[in-house]
């Protein structure tokens, strides 16, 4: 079972981790929920004091530390999500327009005004604002669930000397599921993978600063296909 | 209160326009849900919420997915507006990038 998931009797899966698969996926997620943020504000807004009364190691090391900047954040729960996409790229990703002709189309900017293709990419410029300010914070909190509950899944593990195994239940499967693909997508993103670049990317040397997430982007890909397989009907 | 009299018009003058009508989509095209090609998500992930979501067989799942690489997108469901932006809402919330258009 190690590196690769399984199926439970009761439809959820396990795996065996290391003490270093479990710090390097704890830190890739958190690292997500950073990136996707609280909600409609800033992800750079500053968080609330944590309570200084519980741990007493110099904090930060538990939790409900770690996790309480990145939960207590509220907002409004009925408010207008966002109507521009993100400028982030990773963000633009997980957060594509519902209208427009896609990726890989040439920029309507390139059109002149008065045709009817510029008419066109106005329409779906509105509509795919409209659609976001309605959908966005739903997606992004669904998003954030994901990955909060791989944290806790993976923190609630006692690893001893030789790992520990995750056993997840069909629910924590899906949520593991999704949050594996965002993670995926955003690291992706950032590494510029393309069908046509995965050559040069699998075989950088060594020394090259992209190596070790590429590495971690191709060991998530084993993961999240693994899990898809113990999902399969 | 007596009968309220309805006066009927026995001629409608049905004014010229020469005006173009203001952009109206038809109505009876359906909108569609494409699916995009992208480098990062799995086949079998593809696969699995083609199955997952919209309960299409793992032949049905599995073609549409082939068509969705191949061919750079595919339309996997049709249906009214609402039905599609749900679909598209969907599909984004599993991280597959979708639109929702009219044409086809």
């Amino acid at each position: 079972m190690a590196g690769h998931f399984e199926p439970t009797e009761d439809g959820g899966a396990a795996i065996a981790l290391d003490e270093v698969e479990i710090s390097i996926l704890r830190s890739l997620v958190v690292q997500l929920l950073e990136l996707i943020g609280p909600g409609n504000e800033p992800a750079d807004q500053p968080r609330p004091p944590h309570d200084a009364g519980s741990g007493g190691e110099g904090g930060g090391n538990s939790v409900d530390d770690e996790l309480a900047g990145i939960e207590a954040v509220s907002w409004p729960p009925f408010a207008d999500g966002p109507s521009e996409p993100p400028a982030d790229p990773a963000l633009a990703r997980l957060f594509p327009d519902a209208y427009g002709p896609g990726p890989g189309a040439a920029p309507p900017e390139g059109q002149p005004p008065d045709s009817e293709e510029a008419a066109r990419a106005k329409r779906d410029r509105a509509a795919s604002a409209e659609f976001r300010r309605y959908t966005e914070n739903d997606l992004r909190a669904r998003k954030r669930e994901d990955g909060l509950a791989v944290v806790r899944t993976l923190d609630a593990l006692t690893p001893g000397e030789r790992g520990a195994v995750l056993t997840l239940t069909p629910q924590e499967s899906q949520q593991w599921l999704g949050a594996l693909n965002d993670l995926r997508l955003a690291i992706g993103t950032r590494l510029q993978v393309s069908d046509d670049s995965d050559d040069e990317l699998y075989q950088l040397p060594d020394s090259d600063e992209r190596k070790p997430m590429v590495m971690a982007y191709l060991w998530l890909g084993g993961l999240q296909e693994t899990l898809v397989e113990t999902l399969m009907p | 209160m007596g009968p309220v009299s309805v006066a009927t018009p026995t001629e409608i003058e049905r004014p010229e326009t020469t005006e173009e009508p203001v952009e109206v989509p038809e109505p009876d095209v359906p909108w569609v849900t494409v699916v995009h090609n992208d480098p990062v998500n799995l086949m079998s992930y593809v696969t699995y919420v083609f199955q997952a979501y919209f309960g299409y067989s793992k032949e049905k799942a599995k073609k549409l997915m082939l068509d969705v690489h191949h061919k750079g997108r595919a339309i996997v469901s049709s249906g009214t507006r609402e039905e599609m932006e749900r679909d598209v809402q969907a599909m984004h919330s599993y991280g597959l990038w979708a639109t929702l258009t009219q044409d086809r």
